[in-house]
This record gives structure tokens, C-alpha cells and sequence, in this order.
């Protein structure tokens, strides 16, 4: 594994998180667990005509998980919910600049997709079924 | 306290295991995850490729040499264990690992002797392994779990033990904590329980590798054991049972090798300890353990014992130096066994992990398969770094190299 894990975008995310905290009046409201690290995420967003007009995320766990949720919460402002239940995690993966990162902690950077998508779902009245 | 250094890196066994002679992305390995598994000396690796090269074949059935062969070897390891834990050879029966021998023990033996309402006395410093069997149990008959307590200082509780044993019929508790360290004092426990007529089932998997395990001395049961923390093999464990209650324990698995003779309308099982064995077993793992095990008596015991307790004190007084550290487990290190486990204020042990990989430092993070006792400490997850043999004081002064420059990565 290479230093680039621990590179500028994600330290400055981590160090300083984005959407960070609670919502009152929420639409959208899920949380997820990564058994392996003990990272737990939840997201809350409030939903105006199908359009995210706020986020915000709590929880706690490692560099990775709590810098991409703070990343994906930033992506996720004026997305439409059914864009969010399509949203590509390889989309994500560039975006936080490691598209090949290895099998253990992708899951760290993936569990912020899973609980926005989750609750997506959970929204459109829909089942969300996790494509690991 | 100052560490003798010099006098830890006499006993350096580095070089019977031959992985750390491998560079990886140009470093050598810093293995301190043996709580984990355990590093294969050359001993070990050398006696399954014989197997497997020279006289591979079934055991127990063959006329010709080669099983007779397999077959005395398989043996040899049982008598080896035997005598390791000062026991009889048929009271040791081979499994894949500890946790598929704490599970013969629910299944063969619970199921049919522990009935709705009585209790089950585990800890909360419990491997998964020895609490999840006895939850699947408790949903099918109904029985109760009740759980010691740990103290501030990473001790079971046992203050007023004797005012908890009403209805237990059955105490199951590891012998050394896979996240404290804590040694518990079990011979205390075996003491308790043939006074109460409770069983007593120990999960030794962290302590077989690194200091004299005596089942008599114990006064146990059962013992649960796993090869490949002792420099064996993976998928090769082992179960102690005292005789007089084996030969009352239904088979465990049904299958080829487990009986004696099958009628259409009757089956007569196998003797102990054949009868628990079905099916073809891991021969050439239970002849590396049993490599293993020889390993362990040529270097001896009483040698890893000390060169562990040792490196732990020198670990524990680096890491003791170190800003904003919290270490888990009893500060007196004589009832410890060789692992520490510690957080980094305001880094998550995940972070740690990957950070001290880019130095070749393996150390493990997370909840450790012990995720009531991560409760009872209050974190998610802890950093973990456990010794053996093979690790020095070197190693111990990288990590900390490591560790200074997590935080000078993450610091905010």
C-alpha cells in the first residue's frame, strides 16, 4: 500500500469535515455499521421536490470513512433522490482521489454510499439491496 | 524499571521462519499480530511438504506402509498434545480450530446435560468463538447466559463469585483475553466448580502458544485450543475432554471413520476419541501441528514465556512514553500475557494500521471478535500488538518510530 492512502483531500476532509452534525425536520434519515473497523455513519438530508437541499452526517470512525462522508455529503447537495439511489461508487472513488483502493478499506469508503442509498431507498419506498 | 535490551534479543528465533527473510515493497516484515495467527517456522513447513511428497495417504483404513506411516504420524501429534497438556491421548480430539471444539462441547455435550433455566457463566471478556455457541444453544433449549463482569483494571470480577453460581451449570471462560492480555485465575475457577459440581470449559486459544497449560492443574473439563496460533498450520485445533464424560457425549459430526459398525437398523460408534473424528481429517495439518508442537518443546515454553514478558515490559514502557496513549488491560504485566492493546487520542486504530503498513509493521485493528468487552471499555475499536519468539527489540522500536509518525500525519 502506498502513503498516497492518507493524501491532501482526504486529511483536509478529515481535519476539518464538511456537513457535519444534525437536521431537524428530516426527510431522509439512515445509519450503517462496518463491522471490520467499527465505523458507524449516519446521514440525514432534507428533500425539497425530489432535490437534496441539506445534509448532514454523524458518527464516528477512521480518517477514510469520515473524510468520504464529508465529500459525499457536498456531492449529494442539489442531486435528485433517484440520482442518489444510481449514484456510481466508482464516481465516488475518483472523487476522493483512489479509485484502486484495496479490499479492506474500500469498505471504509463505501459505507457513506451505502447509508445515503440506503435511505434513498428507504424514501422512494423502495427495497436497497447492496451490490457486495 | 528499566529493560535489559540486550538480554531480550539473545533469544532472537528470527531465522527459523523463513517469511521474514522475504522484502516487502523493499522492507522486511514487522509481524506483530501473533495473537492473531503465529509465523511457521521452516520445522513446520518442511514437515507438510514431506507429507505431501513422501507418504501422502488416508489414515486408518490403509494396509500398505505409507497409511501406516500417515497414520502413526497423525497419532504422534494427538500424543504430543497429550503430554503437552498433561493429559491422556484419548481424551484429545482433533477439530478444525477452537471454535469448532467449543461447539462440540454445545453440541454433544450441552444440548443433552443442560436444560431450560439452567445457566451458562461466560465473561465479558469473551472471544465470539466462546460466546456465540452458547447463544445458539440458549435460542434452542432455553437455557440462560449470565456474564462476569470485568473490573476497571481488566480483571473478571469475581467478588461475590460464589452468590452468582446458583443455577450454573456449566462455566466457560478464556484463559488469556485476546484484547486485555489478562491471564485469569482459572485454577481459582476449576476449584469453585468441582466443589459446585459445575463444568468448566477454558478456551486456551491464547494461552496454549505461550506458557505451561496444565488441565489437571486447571481442574477443567473441556479445553479449546487452535494450531495455528502455536506455529501450526490453519484449520487444525484441538479439544481436551476428560474421559469419564466423553464416553457419555453423542457423536459431534456423523460420517466415515466415526463408527464401528453400521446395520440397517443400528449403528455402533467408534471408540473415543475416533468417534468425534468423521470423515477424512486434516492429516497433514495435524503433522505440522504436531512439527509444531516439537518446535515448541525444543525452544521450550518456559524460553517463550519469558522472552515475551520481557519484550512486553519493553513495549509497555515505550508506548507508556508516548503522548495522548491509552492502554487497555492490567498494569501489573506478571498476570499478562504477551499482547497490548492501546488507542492513539483522537486516531481512529484503523488509521494506525494502515499508516505503520507503509513501514511493513503489521499490527491489528478492530473489535478483535470481542465486541462485549469493546462495550464495556467504551471504544469501537483498539490497536492491538502481540509478541512472539520471533519479534525483538527492534521491532518494538520501529513501531514506535511508526507510531510518532501517525501522529504527525494525522494530527490536526
Amino acid at each position: 500500500m502506498s502513503e498516497e492512502l492518507y493524501k491532501e483531500i482526504i486529511l483536509d476532509h478529515y481535519q476539518n469535515p464538511r456537513n457535519k452534525g444534525e437536521l431537524e425536520n428530516f426527510d431522509v434519515n439512515a445509519t450503517d455499521y462496518n463491522p471490520l473497523c467499527g465505523d458507524k455513519l449516519t446521514f440525514k438530508m432534507i428533500i425539497e421536490k425530489d432535490i437534496v437541499t441539506d445534509v448532514k452526517f454523524s458518527g464516528d470512525g477512521c480518517a477514510i470513512s469520515q473524510a468520504t462522508a464529508s465529500i459525499l455529503t457536498e456531492i449529494l447537495i442539489g442531486k435528485t433522490v433517484v440520482e442518489i439511489t444510481k449514484f456510481d461508487k466508482n464516481e465516488l472513488l475518483s472523487s476522493i482521489g483512489m479509485p484502486n483502493l484495496g479490499p479492506v478499506r474500500i469498505k471504509c469508503a463505501l459505507l457513506s454510499l451505502k447509508v445515503a442509498k440506503l435511505g434513498t431507498f428507504n424514501y422512494l419506498g423502495k427495497k436497497f439491496e447492496d451490490e457486495d | 524499571m528499566h529493560t535489559n535490551v540486550e538480554k531480550i534479543n539473545n533469544l532472537n528465533h528470527k531465522s527459523d521462519f523463513p517469511i521474514f527473510e522475504r522484502l516487502i515493497n523493499g522492507k522486511h516484515l514487522v509481524y506483530l499480530d501473533s495473537a492473531a495467527t503465529s509465523q511457521k517456522p521452516k520445522a513446520v513447513i518442511d514437515s507438510m511438504t514431506d507429507f505431501h511428497q513422501n507418504y501422502n495417504s488416508n489414515i486408518h483404513r490403509g494396509v500398505y506402509s505409507i497409511s501406516v506411516e500417515s497414520t502413526e504420524k497423525y497419532e504422534h501429534t494427538r500424543k504430543l498434545l497429550a503430554n503437552m497438556l498433561n493429559t491422556k491421548q484419548k481424551e484429545i480430539i482433533f477439530t478444525r480450530n477452537a471454535t469448532e471444539a467449543i461447539n462440540l462441547v454445545a453440541y454433544s455435550w450441552a444440548k443433552n446435560n443442560i436444560e431450560k433455566d439452567d445457566v451458562i457463566l461466560l465473561s465479558k471478556m469473551e472471544h465470539h468463538s466462546n460466546i456465540i455457541p452458547w447463544r445458539l444453544l440458549s435460542e434452542s433449549i432455553g437455557c440462560k447466559i449470565k456474564y462476569l463482569e470485568i473490573t476497571s483494571d481488566g480483571n473478571l470480577d469475581l467478588e461475590n463469585l460464589d452468590l452468582l453460581l446458583e443455577d450454573v451449570k456449566l462455566i466457560a471462560l478464556t484463559h488469556a483475553s485476546n484484547v486485555l492480555g489478562t491471564i485469569n485465575p482459572l485454577k481459582y475457577i476449576g476449584k469453585l466448580c468441582q466443589e459446585n459440581g459445575i463444568k468448566f470449559l477454558i478456551d486456551a486459544a491464547q494461552s496454549v502458544p505461550h506458557m505451561k497449560v496444565d488441565v489437571q492443574d486447571l481442574g477443567c473439563d473441556f479445553l479449546a485450543l487452535t494450531g495455528h496460533k502455536m506455529f501450526g498450520p490453519s484449520g487444525i485445533g484441538a479439544l481436551y475432554v476428560k474421559s469419564e464424560i466423553l464416553q457419555n457425549m453423542d457423536p459431534f459430526l456423523g460420517g466415515g471413520d466415526m463408527i464401528k459398525e453400521v446395520h440397517l437398523d443400528k449403528t455402533i460408534w467408534n471408540d473415543i476419541p475416533w468417534k468425534f473424528e468423521a470423515g477424512t481429517q486434516n492429516i497433514v495439518g495435524t503433522i505440522g501441528l504436531g512439527a509444531a508442537i516439537q518446535y515448541i518443546e525444543k525452544i521450550t515454553l518456559d524460553a517463550i514465556t519469558k522472552h515475551e514478558f520481557e519484550l512486553t515490559n519493553y513495549a509497555y514502557e515505550q508506548l507508556f512514553n508516548l503522548e495522548d496513549i491509552e492502554i487497555f488491560g492490567p498494569t501489573d504485566l506478571k498476570s499478562r500475557t504477551g499482547l497490548i492493546s492501546f488507542n492513539m487520542k483522537g486516531i481512529h486504530p484503523h488509521d494506525i494500521a494502515s499508516i505503520l503498513d507503509y513501514e511493513c509493521i503489521a499490527v491489528r485493528a478492530g473489535h478483535h471478535c470481542a465486541q462485549l468487552l469493546m462495550a464495556e471499555l467504551g471504544v469501537s475499536a483498539t490497536t492491538r500488538i502481540s509478541f512472539n519468539i520471533y519479534n525483538t527489540v527492534e521491532d518494538v522500536d520501529k513501531l514506535i518510530t511508526g507510531l510518532k509518525k501517525v501522529r504527525s500525519i494525522l494530527s490536526k
